[in-house]
């Protein structure tokens, strides 16, 4: 590839981050993407890379609560913002309510989709766009599984939003 | 990937002047595409314009009813927006049809209207591509050329605009601001993009410096008859092999305007002002639209692998006039064709 006359390299830019809950100063090349810097400079490798093209969602976190393609993002970008992985939404101990109900209902094969998907139906929850199984399906199409697990997936998914929306009309009752 | 140096503007001067300065600089929004094509450096920035501090995330109704989307507002929050939902809501579904909700939480409407081609030879730099290499030559044509134009293509180019959204901004005659240089100025949105001719690298009409700050639509007047329909080699997350965005005002059953968009068939969002002209005082049928059909798609031809997108259009525009004209959009979350609607 001919990549033409060197260009010098590009100064750090100082960032702040705060990645599940803990607040980060960095100091960052540009062309780190956020995905790049989760994964290695803060060791946070839940956060799996498929494609690194924003074709397969593993790489989906929640940026400010909003699911987007990690690996799309320059982190420079993203100053001031707040991360959560799937580290961050539960631990061994105290599961995240779509971690459990993806065990309880088998929702993948060999889990390198998971971490994605899991962060994915936690925006999709959050959003209140999907009412029914279809609208499930269509709003996590962002998020390819190899194995095929979908259908699990989506009973999985299906659980949980059941679930939120009875503890809403519950709380809305009392 | 290159090295590049990085820019962060907060405010629309020093974001054009920055722009101007340097014109082998990018902006950077939502980064969805821009990223990607760094990546595969087929994007060779000298610098990043991060554009990201600028004040364009608004989405503002008008006094005559429309609305002015602004430039950074991301293709979710414009979608669901409830006074965009229900005054424009064939926008609302076109955006629905395209990418993925990560994406579409990340990508801005400014952004959507600059993406780039997703012809594969463009996206590969091992291969000539007037579009990415002015002068070098297609390789589409004559090469694997499925996904490719059928209407309005040139000897140099044969690649489509991927967008879903442009598409129905193109039907509901949106207008395009833009800020340069030498101030601000609108464009109708069937002249902001271009057909390739022999400047196939030339995507639209800004100017050097100029940006995007924001996009004028109508609202209210094809609420009640409109669909976006999609067709693709899956149901969802997929570029459009060919899209239609139709509108129509009726009068019972005739119709007294009528406006028809095609996508993922050429350089741009595809439309005949003149056939649709002709829809007005006609009878709402299938063999109006028929008629109408076979005149939009009149001067299209193949390259061999996409001869299938002829007929397919053609199916395709009836079935959205059809199902405009019945008060029936498509739905984006449930594709498959409904009782009593015909293919």
């Amino acid at each position: 590839m001919d990549l033409g006359p060197a260009r010098a390299p590009s100064p750090t830019i100082p960032v702040t981050l705060t990645v599940n809950g803990r607040r980060q100063q960095l100091e960052l090349a540009p062309f780190v993407t956020l995905l790049d810097l989760l994964r290695g400079d803060l060791a946070l490798t839940g956060t799996k890379k498929g494609c690194d093209h924003g074709q397969c969602g593993a790489c989906t976190v929640l940026v400010n609560g909003v699911r987007i393609n990690s690996c799309l993002k320059f982190a420079v970008s993203l100053d001031g913002a707040e991360i959560t992985t799937i580290e961050g939404l539960g631990t061994p101990d105290n599961l995240h309510p779509l971690q459990k109900a993806f065990v309880e209902h088998d929702a993948y094969q060999c889990g390198y989709c998971t971490p994605g998907q899991i962060c994915s139906a936690a925006g999709l929850l959050s959003e209140g766009h999907a009412h029914s199984r279809e609208e499930i399906r269509e709003l996590m199409s962002g998020n390819l599984c190899r194995c095929g697990a979908y259908t699990n997936i989506a009973d999985a998914i299906e659980e949980v939003m059941a679930a939120d929306s009875e503890t809403t009309v519950r709380e809305a009752a009392e | 990937m290159r090295q590049f140096s990085y820019l962060r503007p907060t405010g629309i001067s020093d974001a054009v002047a920055a722009l101007a300065a340097e014109p082998t600089a990018q902006l950077l929004a939502g980064g969805t595409n821009l990223v990607d094509l760094m990546k595969y450096d087929v994007a060779q920035p000298s610098a990043v314009i991060d554009i990201n501090g600028l004040p364009l995330k608004e989405i503002e109704t008008l006094e005559d009813g429309a609305y002015r989307i602004g430039a950074l507002t991301t293709n979710s929050q414009v979608a669901y927006d409830a006074g965009i939902a229900r005054d424009v809501p064939l926008l609302s579904s076109a955006i629905l049809a395209g990418a993925s909700p990560q994406l579409r939480n990340a990508a801005t409407s400014g952004g959507n209207l600059s993406q780039r081609t997703r012809c594969y030879y463009f996206y590969d730099p091992s291969t000539p591509c007037n579009k990415r290499e002015p002068g070098s030559g297609c390789s589409a044509i004559g090469g694997v050329n499925r996904i490719h134009a059928i209407l309005g293509a040139s000897d140099a180019c044969i690649a489509t605009h991927p967008s879903d959204m442009c598409v129905a901004l193109a039907a509901l005659n949106a207008t395009v601001e833009v800020t340069g240089p030498t101030g601000a100025r609108t464009i109708p949105f069937l002249d902001f993009h271009r057909l390739p001719g022999d400047h196939p690298e030339r995507d639209n009409t800004l100017q050097t410096g100029e940006i995007v700050t924001g996009i004028r639509v109508e609202g209210g007047r094809f609420a009640a008859h409109h669909s976006y329909l999609k067709l693709r080699d899956r149901l969802s997350y997929a570029f459009a092999l060919v899209s239609v965005a139709a509108a129509l005002d009726l009068d019972g059953d005739t119709i007294l305007d009528a406006r028809v968009a095609l996508g993922g068939v050429a350089h741009k969002p595809w439309r005949d002002p003149l056939a649709e002209a002709e829809l007005s005082g006609q009878p709402a049928t299938r063999d109006t639209f028929e008629a109408f059909a076979s005149r939009l798609l009149s001067g299209a031809k193949g390259q061999g692998h996409n001869d299938f997108k002829i007929p397919m259009a053609k199916k395709a525009i009836v079935r959205a006039l059809m199902q405009a004209a019945s008060g029936r959009p498509q739905v984006q979350s449930e594709k498959r064709v409904r009782e009593g609607e015909s293919l």
